[in-house]
């Protein structure tokens, strides 16, 4: 027995290092050339599964667009909108895809900041879901107004007749706001295809090969480009971490900063936020079970990152369950006795199906991620990610109806109020419309990063090698298949 | 001024391109520098990069120059439009608010910021641009490209060392 440098006695005991290898993200067959093939093999012949999703969103659409003509040609009188009644389903809708547009560049950005790898073979489709989320919301601010001709007056400009638009108003910040994310989103998109722009030049014909010629804009991979475009691409994701909090925090001022009954909360912005999160990390979950079957991803949405992406988006539901339970309990122990009835209303009254719904489905049914079957099984996880995400939509339905249908004053009550077909067209055919564009998308451009997933295979490459120089006996584990097995 | 002429060599591995660098890294070839070396590559490799002579980049100076000018013009439109109201129905209140008008001037601050970042970056990258005559298909899919322009006379030098370290290909333009 020795003695350690304080002078007690300690057993010399040998330690043997052994290097264990962690779970991989990827499986251990995927090279460099198989990326390119298998990825650009998706933008030839998806399952015929995607010709029946893209008609049927088209269908949808079409729907949609015959009510907005209707509404458009016979006033907004069909939509059922009248005074106090005057956002019904559009704006519930608008925040809605607002929200779903949150997570993909916002969480690109976060896991490209921390240097999460996992983010790699999701984050392109992801951050195109933003981008179309972004336009199927900014279409309901359109839908919203009526007066389609008359959109110009959301954004903030100054114009020849001397009617500023009101700098102060939310709506003018609601509006520049989700223009420059929009703007960067866009951008951040972009930027990040270049280089998988390029890989799609050179190996593309006729058309195809002009129009990824175009966008490529010459894309060499030299080094002096990797350098800048890394650099670049950091740069971006620091600025939209934040933007992209602030936008929903400023679309959560619409309703915080107004007087009515329920909103006047000051927990609104971090619970918009999270909200925001939660119903597009659903959204990513949802996407990445269609892609991986439509597209034969396989081998690059493996079960070890859906884990990741499911507790995560458990985490966030966990966060903004709290929120909105606080958000209540704020209400009720507080002493404005109308924000008090307008809960009761919501919990007991015309709209009760719809809150207890929301509470359901989003709130409950977020538990059955801890089930590993759940996890493991791609069928029962994208039904539940779709009732998430109905539970969110439930969650803006039911913030906005409840409290114009009984606010301040009795002689506004509109208990009971229903929106009309016409809005529920329209708010259908916006689904449609997403889709349609996601799918096309998806379908003229890589959905999976190229080069980023083969950075990742280069860093697993040579995480093996370092753990073979130095643990020289150890076998190599197989990598991927640690969990599940489904790699 | 004797005739410049340029070289590809394309590596499978990574390793083999890295040994091939440090090799014309230490060679005394006359004339050649490594600033004349440029890899092309379908990923990032900082590990090959840092091989050649530094070469720093500037974006986050034209980002900087972006969030100092996007806000401070965005919040001097804003104001100007505020002062120049014709009726100023504030009711007491400020004509020019400032904490209101933060969030517009937050936004221009990311937007600037963003569309400076994306312009310097184009102009970096010198995108758009042609490809250069030797560019190879196979550097955005497997391969790792070593590209070294350098006189004429010397070329046969430079392909003897770029041959040591196992290229699957060697081409070169010998035209310029």
């Amino acid at each position: 027995m020795s003695h350690n440098v304080h002078g007690h006695p300690q057993m010399d005991v040998q330690v043997e290092r052994k290097f264990v290898p962690k779970v991989k993200d990827l499986g251990p067959d995927v090279n460099w050339a198989q990326i390119n093939k298998d990825v650009l093999r998706s933008l030839e012949k998806p399952r015929p599964v995607f010709w029946i999703i893209f008609f049927s969103a088209l269908a949808l659409f079409s729907f949609g667009v015959y009510c907005e003509v209707y509404q458009y040609q016979n006033g907004m009188g069909v939509a059922d909108l009248n005074n106090p009644q005057v956002w019904g389903l559009y704006i519930a809708t608008f925040i809605f895809w607002i929200g779903m547009g949150h997570s993909g560049t916002l969480l690109s950005a976060l896991l490209h900041i921390i240097h999460a790898d996992w983010r790699k073979p999701i984050y392109r489709y992801s951050e195109a879901m933003t981008t179309f989320t972004l336009l199927t919301a900014a279409l309901f601010v359109m839908v919203h107004m009526g007066r389609l001709w008359e959109f110009y007056y959301v954004v903030a400009y100054p114009n020849e007749r001397w009617t500023w638009p009101n700098f102060t108003s939310p709506l003018v910040w609601d509006a520049t706001a989700i223009g420059t994310y929009l703007t960067s989103s866009l951008l951040f998109l972009y930027m990040g295809m270049i280089p998988d722009l390029a890989i799609c030049r050179d190996n593309a014909k006729g058309a195809r090969r002009a129009l990824y010629k175009f966008l490529s804009l010459g894309w060499q991979g030299t080094d002096r480009q990797w350098g800048n475009f890394k650099v670049a691409y950091m740069t971006m994701a620091c600025f939209l971490m934040p933007l992209a909090v602030s936008v929903h925090s400023i679309v959560s001022t619409d309703f915080a900063v107004s007087q009515n009954p329920g909103w006047h909360v000051t927990s609104f912005p971090p619970y918009f936020v999270l909200g925001a999160l939660y119903s597009g990390c659903s959204g990513i979950i949802t996407l990445f079970i269609v892609l991986r079957y439509v597209f034969r991803f396989e081998a690059y949405m493996t079960q070890p990152i859906l884990n990741k992406l499911i507790k995560m988006t458990f985490a966030i539901a966990m966060v903004w369950t709290y929120l909105d339970l606080i958000e209540y309990a704020t209400t009720w122990y507080g002493s404005d006795e109308v924000a008090k009835a307008d809960l009761l209303y919501r919990a007991t009254g015309d709209y009760a199906l719809q809150f207890w719904g929301m509470i359901f489905c989003a709130m409950v049914m977020p538990f059955t991620l801890l089930i590993r079957y759940v996890r493991h099984n791609y069928t029962v996880l994208l039904i539940i990610s779709l009732i998430l995400n109905v539970g969110m939509w439930l969650e803006r339905f039911q913030i906005i109806t409840p409290t114009f249908a009984k606010s301040h004053y009795p002689w506004t009550w509109t208990a009971g109020w229903w929106p009309s077909w016409v809005q529920w067209g329209i708010v259908a055919g916006s689904f449609g419309w997403f889709t349609m564009l996601f799918m096309l998308y998806c379908k003229i451009f890589p959905s999976v990063s190229m080069y980023e997933v083969k950075e990742m295979v280069h860093e697993q490459n040579l995480e093996g090698k370092a753990m073979a120089h130095a643990n020289p006996e150890s076998e190599q584990a197989p990598v991927g298949l640690l969990e599940g097995g489904q790699a | 001024m004797s005739k410049k002429a340029v070289t590809l060599a394309l590596y499978a591995d990574p390793d083999e391109a890295g040994n091939a660098l440090r090799e014309l890294r230490d060679c005394s070839v006359p004339g050649f520098k490594m600033d004349d070396v440029i890899i092309k590559s379908p990923i990032d490799h900082p590990e090959l990069t840092e091989l050649l002579n530094h070469r720093p980049v500037y974006i986050q100076l034209f980002t900087l120059l972006g969030v100092l000018l996007g806000p401070t013009t965005g919040l001097v439109l804003i104001a100007s439009a505020q002062a120049s109201f014709i009726y100023q129905t504030r009711g007491g209140r400020p004509i020019v608010p400032f904490p209101p008008d933060m969030v517009l001037t937050y936004e221009l601050f990311i937007l600037s910021g963003v569309l400076m970042t994306v312009i310097s970056t184009f102009v970096a990258m010198k995108l758009p641009g042609n490809r250069s005559p030797l560019y190879n298909a196979s550097v955005s899919e497997d391969k790792i490209g070593i590209l070294v322009k350098a006189e004429a006379q010397n070329i046969p030098h430079i392909d003897e060392i770029l041959r040591r370290h196992n290229p699957t290909e060697i081409k070169g333009d010998h035209s310029r």
